[in-house]
């Protein structure tokens, strides 16, 4: 294992391109595992580059391709905004930025029976969680967890701005230690829900005083 | 005779034995066995030798979101929106509780209520538990004997049955 770990290591924080190639001789008897994740594909005994990036690592055994994207990738149990486009029988169509419209079920928000249907219009924002995400199938969204509690999931933001971002600045706002995040905090108060298929959602309270000078600021560059 | 009767019986049992309602043991067992030959013959099976699977050591991820540890998308700063940020922490401090399950117990004991809140609780629920179920005319009784500390229990006073006429 060791010898395939040394292999990757020496290419950390290099830039790499597509058709590079990871070759070693798998261990025949191994006590590990590698975990390969965006930008890294198993070919066979090898391990592909197939979008240019920057190689990461993370303990113990994972590496992916930082790489920048503004097309998004619909995959599963991401959390994604998506607008409600259309109401169709018992199912609203809603557009989440790929190529198809996602499917969400009106069963599929906390709390919601036959009886008891939701309360959602066309051109609402919804907050969900993708369950069928492949390029074989129509994606199908849902607002609840597999325990059927909301957590935050579901129809939001009244009022706010919706504006989309490229995919790296979405990482960049919900990495952990989001140096973005903390920034912002310190000039206002505000709500953000950010989806990873790139949209973001922002809502604050502020007079138009407030917002002028904020304006100033920004203008002078002293943020 | 019993010969016969045997043969007609196992002849019988052999074309009409789903509609036998006691089979011999042994006779089950042998038209069981009949049948599994039967089946075993009529199976195809390739002829080849046996390849054994390659254990996986590279693992596939297509998701960003276990690679980079991203929180959970609905954020609210500086009290915004006080529901979200009380879902921040339960969904941001869950994740860290799957990560690492061999971290200290400290920020554990804090959600956790203590031992004596718990006692507490359960007194006071086993306490109206008891009131709940006790019959009108014991409740006073339930009540009295719970206010003694030492819970010594006063003898009560006989209970009032029906009196029959005695005519």
């Amino acid at each position: 294992m060791d010898t395939v770990h040394a292999c990757f290591e020496e290419k950390i924080g290099e830039v790499l391109l597509p058709g590079d190639v990871f070759s070693f001789r798998l261990p025949e008897s191994g006590d590990g595992s590698i975990k390969t994740g965006p930008g890294l594909r198993r070919n066979g005994e090898e391990v592909q580059v197939y979008k240019s990036g920057i190689l990461r690592h993370k303990q113990p055994n994972m590496y992916w391709i930082d790489s920048q994207q503004r097309r998004v990738r619909v995959l599963d149990s991401h959390h994604v905004i998506g607008i409600v486009t259309a109401k169709s029988g018992d199912i609203f169509k809603v557009d989440v930025g790929g190529s198809e419209q996602a499917s969400l079920s009106y069963l599929a928000f906390e709390g919601a029976t036959k009886r008891n249907r939701p309360n959602v219009q066309v051109g609402d924002l919804v907050y969900g969680q993708f369950t069928i995400a492949n390029k074989d199938m129509e994606p199908k969204l849902v607002c609840i967890d597999s325990c059927g509690r909301a957590n935050g999931m579901g129809v939001f933001g009244a009022d706010g701005l919706l504006f989309k971002l490229s995919l790296g600045l979405m990482r960049r706002l919900l990495a952990p230690q989001s140096e973005i995040a903390k920034d912002l905090e310190k000039i206002f108060p505000f709500e953000l829900v950010v989806g990873m298929n790139g949209r973001v959602w922002s809502c604050e309270n502020m007079t138009s005083q407030q917002r002028q000078t904020l304006f100033k600021r920004v203008a002078e560059g002293s943020l | 005779m019993s010969n016969q009767e045997k043969k007609t019986k196992k002849l019988s049992t052999k074309y009409y034995y789903f509609m036998q309602r006691g089979l011999d043991a042994e006779l089950k067992k042998q038209l069981d066995e009949e049948e599994k030959r039967i089946i075993s013959d009529e199976h195809w099976f390739l002829d080849l030798p046996e390849l054994k699977a390659k254990e996986n050591y590279i693992i596939e991820e297509r998701s960003c979101v276990p690679c980079e540890d991203l929180v959970y998308g609905r954020m609210s700063f500086r009290g915004f929106n006080p529901e979200v940020e009380k879902l921040m922490l339960l969904m941001n401090t869950h994740k860290e509780e799957e990560e690492d399950e061999e971290e200290d117990d400290v920020s554990r004991m804090e959600t956790d209520i203590t031992d004596e809140e718990m006692a507490r609780r359960y007194e006071s629920l086993v306490e109206s538990m008891r009131n709940k179920f006790a019959k009108k005319r014991n409740r006073s009784t339930v009540t009295k004997s719970e206010e003694d500390v030492n819970c010594n229990v006063v003898g009560d006073q006989p209970k009032k049955v029906f009196l029959k006429p005695q005519d």
